[in-house]
């Protein structure tokens, strides 16, 4: 598919610039978003950013920048302090908490540094509890799971509990609990933040492949090396966008 | 097209995506019990004092019961349409009630027996060798041979005073009386023991059977009426009279009782049901239970806050846990509700234990007791129920804390 595409906008004009660069029609859009804390820190100042389907973008920055802020903001757990953000045709401001997460629950898969799997529950159950938000019955909730986590490489790991899962394989269950559900897109902050260069590379190349058959995937990280393998990089500084890359070679078509 | 995966997903576009999930019973209750599955030991901890709490209610409330029941079945056994009737003591001149007055007493209707005794005052020994004085706290009575069936007694060896036997020297023993003179029953065939009353030798005939009712019968020896007053003096008046009636008139004979044995001065006569003593029981067996019931409330609570405490730590170890769910989709209706259904399904759980505990610790003290086994289900629902209510109260607070979380604060820890 070959969509004509905006050239990003140049250094320090995010705003200025239209729709940024498209592959498909817009899963998730933010519109001059900015996010002030408590005691003046602006962590994100006049943010625009369209994320389309098929995308697979890495946002990269220092450490404070605002990664994680936009993260939150993309993925409804954060409202703005201005500006807006539209997800599946909706306003998440104008939500009530019960639509707002049933939103998150169908349309958003998160990703996270520490995994956060549970305990106690087995990595088919863990990945299922990515089913149980979204109103999928308990009978349908297990093979998803295990096709997912088959999806994910681990097929032969489905009865095992976190614990006796490597940390590779742990971020592997938590990807797979991420995407069980379809969701239009999947929002991952420094998945290989806690891996060792080896895993890293596992798991990015995973990302890379889940892209490539059909998932959309916005992967924080303040690995250069990592975020050059992707498609599109939005790089980010004090709160701003200051770059997003046209070059798109790997999209979906 | 481009999404090649064929699961759920975001509906299609005339779908609402933003439709409220509500969660299946049986998915609550799962979310529930995780936290109490994977963390078995501190569960089984803070579910303890409800258990203490709930085991205590059922003992203090099945003892009671047992207890009871057993005097219930005794006071049925022993019957309770007996009454007596007897001089006020220590008037001057004394009050003497007249000879017939037994007689005078059936003529009134639901009465069905009247009999009486007289203390003669007489002393009794085992044999002229023991001190004259010492009568062992015995009483010597006269009794009318129609006595037994007056005040539902039975004869356990021997016979009875009957009308052959009344003039003659001739005595039953009491109970008690038996015991504490050697005779505690007759060997038939064997020359019939002796004893003295006032230094005349009485043949010991028969030997009267328990009467918790009458213990004063029990303490006695009984000689007849006849004999007592050719033997030892006595004047002829009755000290007590008995009277059975039909159970449903007990109340209407007791309230003409003093007048018929007494018409000219009623006031001067005392009746009494021996059952009531009995029955009196009960109310003290009740009174003690309320303190035991305050003890178990105050169990209970201790145990309440046990399960309020852990709930709170829980929620503050799992902020990740929480969310992580608000990130997969969760509201906060469905936080609150993981926790408060774990607070519940603890409290519960302690429930549970404790009624069992307290069921089996009842039953063996009951049959310990020799008692009949009662659990009052009144007890078990109310403990039960009792467990549920704390179970919510002691999860209001924690899973509001949890519900109100905001998700980036809950992701951001640790
Ligand atoms: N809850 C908060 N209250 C106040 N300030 C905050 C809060 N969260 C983040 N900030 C500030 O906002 C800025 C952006 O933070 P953010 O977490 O988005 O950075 P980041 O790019 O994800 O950094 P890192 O790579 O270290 O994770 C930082 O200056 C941070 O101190
Ligand atoms: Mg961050």
């Amino acid at each position: 598919m070959t969509l004509p595409h905006t050239a990003p906008a140049a250094d320090g004009a995010p705003a200025a610039a239209p729709l940024p660069r498209r592959t498909g029609p817009p899963v998730l859009t933010v519109k001059n978003a900015t996010k002030a804390y408590h005691g003046g820190v602006k962590a994100l100042d006049d943010v625009s950013l369209t994320i389309a389907d098929g995308d697979l973008l890495a946002i990269v920055g220092p450490s404070g920048s605002g990664k994680s802020t936009l993260l939150n903001i993309m993925g409804t757990l954060d409202l703005p302090t201005s500006g807006s953000v539209e997800i599946g045709g909706e306003d998440p401001a104008r939500l009530s908490d019960r639509r707002l997460s049933a939103l998150r629950g169908r349309w958003l898969g998160f990703v996270f540094q520490q995994f956060h799997l549970t305990d106690g529950l087995s990595a088919a159950e863990n990945v299922a509890t990515g089913l149980l938000y979204a109103g999928v019955p308990r009978r349908q909730r297990r093979p998803l799971a295990v096709a997912a986590l088959e999806r994910v490489g681990l097929g032969h790991r489905v009865g095992h509990l976190p614990h006796q899962l490597s940390g590779g394989e742990r971020q592997r269950v938590a990807i797979a609990r991420a995407l069980v559900n379809g969701p239009a897109l999947v929002l991952a902050d420094e998945p290989t933040g806690a891996l060792d260069t080896a895993n890293s590379q596992a798991v990015l190349d995973l990302l890379v492949r889940l892209n490539a058959e059909g998932t959309t995937i916005a992967v924080i990280t303040h690995e250069r090396d990592l975020a050059a393998r992707l498609p599109r990089r939005v790089e980010i500084r004090d709160g701003r966008i200051v770059a997003d890359t046209a070059a798109h070679t790997g999209g979906p078509q | 097209m481009k999404r090649t995966d064929t699961v759920p997903g975001p509906s299609g576009p005339d779908a609402d995506p933003s439709r409220p999930v509500r969660l299946a019973p049986s998915d609550v209750l799962r979310l529930g019990l995780l936290g109490i599955r994977t963390r078995r030991m501190r569960a089984a901890l803070s579910a303890l004092g409800i258990s203490i709490g709930i085991a205590t209610l059922i003992l203090v409330t099945s003892i009671p019961a047992s207890s009871q029941r057993h005097l219930d079945q005794q006071l049925s056994a022993l019957g309770t349409n007996t009454l007596r009737a007897e001089p006020v003591p220590n008037r001057k001149p004394p009050v003497l009630l007249p000879e017939e007055a037994p007689d005078m007493v059936r003529r009134i209707g639901p009465v069905t027996h009247a009999s009486a005794v007289a203390n003669t005052h007489a002393l009794v020994r085992r044999s002229d060798r023991t001190d004259p004085n010492d009568g062992l706290g015995l009483t010597v009575l006269a009794a009318r041979t129609d006595l037994l069936s007056a005040v539902n007694g039975t004869v356990s060896s021997g016979t009875f005073l009957n009308a052959t036997t009344d003039t003659f020297p001739t005595v039953v023993l009491g109970y008690e009386a038996a015991a504490r003179l050697g005779i505690p029953r007759l060997t038939p065939g064997q020359e019939p023991p002796q004893v003295l009353i006032s230094d005349t030798y009485f043949t010991v005939v028969g030997v009267l059977g328990p009467m918790r009712l009458a213990p004063d019968l029990e303490r006695s020896v009984l000689v007849g009426w006849g004999a007592a007053k050719k033997v030892l003096h006595f004047d002829g008046h009755p000290t007590v009279v008995y009277t059975t009636a039909r159970e449903d008139s007990i109340e209407d004979v007791a309230s003409v009782l003093a007048a018929t044995v007494y018409p000219q001065t009623p006031g001067l006569v005392q009746v009494s049901r021996p059952s009531d003593a009995l029955a009196a029981k009960r109310a003290t067996a009740s009174t003690f239970s309320a303190l035991f019931l305050g003890l178990a409330g105050v169990a209970l609570l201790v145990g309440g806050v046990g399960v309020a405490n852990t709930m709170y730590i829980s929620v503050l170890e799992r902020r990740r846990e929480i969310g992580l769910r608000r990130a997969l989709g969760a509201h906060r209706g469905q936080i609150r509700g993981q926790f408060l259904t774990e607070s519940v399904a603890l409290s519960l759980l302690g429930g549970i234990l404790g009624t069992a505990v307290g069921v089996l610790a009842s039953l063996a003290y009951a049959v310990y007791q020799g008692w009949p086994p009662v659990i009052p289900l009144s007890a078990v629902g109310a403990g039960t129920a009792g467990a549920v209510a704390i179970g919510v109260a002691a999860g209001v607070y924690p899973s509001m804390r949890a519900a109100r979380l905001a998700p980036t604060e809950a992701l951001a820890t640790g």
